[in-house]
């Protein structure tokens, strides 16, 4: 655990009921523990308590039994207050406070825990850069200015202010749109290979959970634990009949999410600027056997369309109005399913790989996914069924 | 229209307005400190909001005049400062009160969650996040306040101070002098459109955060 900044976070027999003790539970005997650094995702249906079970950790609701503790420590043996400094909050609606700038938002905590004026302000700087948000930009506007993703950034680097070894995340996405939810995702996965906190995440989405999860628990009405283990082992054993209709029919193109772009070999893209003489772009293409487009870019490498081979004939400069746009880009975060899915809605079937500034990396083809899923995945699936029979038994 | 009279007086006429401008501050900082208290004691005890905002009610819809009547049995007539200002405070309460607690009451959920969660005590809470998001909505009471209370303090004229009422009333009307009537009414008006422009001012710069929006 020398690489991970967080701590173990445990649930002994948690139970939580509203009103007198014959109440219905609304989390019911919950035991799990969270290993250092890795990502917890609460999921289930509304009323299945992932909500009330994340706010016990930092007590903005107390449990009726059972105990949490923080790398051994009771959370109840602190000040509620000054347990909350020590724990990363973020919620879907960010909560960040509009009459402070961006900069004293994130500066919040620290004040509150009273650190020094100058330590304030580099730590600061340190996380607007590290939720990529240009201090100098971003530093003194007000939360009204931003955008939804800016401001949900914004909080994430808020809650990170005080370098807690705990997060909790109430849907952190889920007020952003769909499109933009997938690069904020991919954005917290690269923050978090990088901060290696110990997270608790709440979603009510499974696919969310899936790709966000290093463990997933699912709970069902009345508090109840039904599974918690590694998404992979969820996949291929669900524990009981709810957890299979909670993840769903469609649980083998599921699977296609445990993977990433990552785990693919790229291949090498033809890239073309404006400009450039179409014979010898010719020579570059007929090189790679696979591939019968060129791809058009910008100066920064970003793309701009295909051009195909049909469009090179001929003599002169590329004509940069022949390129076909509409390239769908993929991350190296994005889940095969995700790429299979936008790949398939495209004409070329290539997807662009891309890095955080939007240059090119590389490309992915179908038949690579298609690839993936016949081979190596089996060999996964061949280890996925130990741990599952590890956790059954 | 008596030019003359009025280059002659300057000092009265000053004087007067000078008297009506401390009359009104009077009212709105003892008025807005009853209030605040009010407000945060109906934070502590909601069930206190109901009859608290009845009875200030009920204090608002009392005409001046009348009031004036109801209090000078127990503040005595040689007291028209306690007797004016009674009744000019308690005018502030219901605007001011409201004001407070609507402020408060549109802090947004999200935000005092959020508080919550990064650890504020309730009082750190309450000073640091919820007043200042309040404060527009403070500082718009306090405005309405005050031009009201400028106008009402006219009225005091009547039990003998008035400041600027008292050209109206006991230079203007007693001695049917239409000149000091035009420039206390006048007068009157002017203040209360000073005092609003000024909140206005104020206001935006105590919230640089509520004036500037998202662009594009």
């Amino acid at each position: 655990m020398q690489d991970t900044s967080g701590a173990v976070v445990a649930f002994e027999h948690v139970t939580k009921r509203y009103g007198g003790p014959d109440a219905a539970p609304a989390v019911d005997d919950l035991s799990l523990t969270v290993p250092a650094g890795e990502v917890c995702v609460l999921v289930g249906p509304s009323g299945c308590g992932k909500t009330t079970s994340m706010k016990m950790v930092n007590r903005l609701i107390e449990p009726s039994g059972g105990r949490i503790t923080i790398d051994g420590d009771d959370v109840m043996s602190l000040p509620a207050v000054e347990l909350r400094r020590r724990i990363g909050y973020v919620i879907q609606q960010v909560g960040l406070f509009p009459h402070l700038t961006i900069g004293d938002n994130v500066a919040v905590v620290p004040k509150l825990l009273r650190w020094k004026g100058q330590r304030i302000h580099e730590r600061v700087e340190e996380l607007l850069e590290l939720v990529g948000l240009e201090p100098a930009q971003y530093r003194d506007r007000y939360p009204n200015e931003l955008s939804g993703g800016e401001r949900q950034r914004v909080g994430v680097a808020r809650a990170l202010a005080a370098d807690p070894p705990v997060m909790l995340m109430d849907e952190p996405f889920g007020a952003v749109d769909p499109i933009r939810r997938d690069g904020l995702q991919n954005e917290f996965l690269r923050l978090q290979k990088r901060v290696r906190k110990t997270i608790i995440f709440v979603t009510h989405d499974v696919d969310e959970a899936i790709k966000m999860g290093d463990r997933i628990a699912i709970l069902q009405r009345g508090g109840i634990l039904a599974q918690y283990d590694t998404p992979a082992a969820i996949l291929a054993n669900p524990a009981s009949e709810f957890v299979e209709r909670f993840v769903g029919a469609d649980r083998g193109l599921k699977r296609l999410s445990l993977g990433r772009v990552d785990d693919l070999d790229l291949i090498e893209a033809v890239l073309v600027r404006a400009g450039e003489q179409r014979a010898e772009v010719r020579v570059r293409l007929d090189r790679v056997e696979e591939l019968t487009y060129a791809l058009l870019v910008d100066q920064r490498d970003r793309p701009l369309g295909w051009i195909d081979q049909g469009d090179l004939r001929g003599d002169g400069p590329i004509d940069p109005g022949a390129a076909t746009p509409g390239a769908p880009t993929v991350e190296m975060e994005t889940t095969l399913r995700d790429a299979l899915s936008a790949l398939l809605g495209s004409s070329v079937q290539l997807g662009v790989v891309v890095d955080e500034r939007g240059g090119v990396m590389g490309l992915v083809s179908v038949d690579a996914i298609g690839e993936r899923l016949r081979n190596p995945v089996r060999a996964a699936d061949g280890q996925l069924h130990e741990v599952g029979e590890v956790a059954a038994s | 229209m008596d030019l003359g009279w009025i280059v002659r007086n300057l000092d009265e006429i000053g004087q007067r307005t000078l008297e009506h401008v401390l009359l009104t501050v009077i009212a709105v900082v003892i008025g807005f400190a009853i209030s605040f208290v009010l407000a945060l004691l109906i934070r502590r005890l909601s069930w206190l909001e109901g009859p608290i905002i009845g009875v200030s009610g009920v204090l608002y819809a009392i005409p001046s005049l009348a009031l004036f009547a109801l209090l000078i049995p127990f503040t005595g007539v040689r007291n028209p400062l306690l007797t004016a200002e009674i009744a000019l405070v308690s005018y502030t309460i219901l605007i001011l009160l409201r004001n407070i607690l609507a402020g408060l009451a549109a802090v947004p959920r999200e935000v005092i969650e959020a508080a919550d969660g990064m650890g504020y005590t309730p009082s750190q809470r309450l000073w640091k996040v919820e007043l200042p998001v309040a404060l527009p909505v403070i500082v718009a009471g306090l405005r309405i306040a005050t031009v009201t209370i400028i106008g009402l303090v006219t009225v005091t004229a009547l039990i003998g101070l008035g400041g600027l009422g008292y050209l109206i009333v006991d230079i203007g009307y007693r001695r049917f002098f239409l000149t000091a009537t035009l420039v206390g009414s006048v007068g009157a008006v002017l203040l209360a459109v000073i005092a609003d422009r000024g909140f206005v001012l104020l206001q935006h710069a105590l919230t640089p955060w509520a004036r500037r929006r998202t662009e594009g």
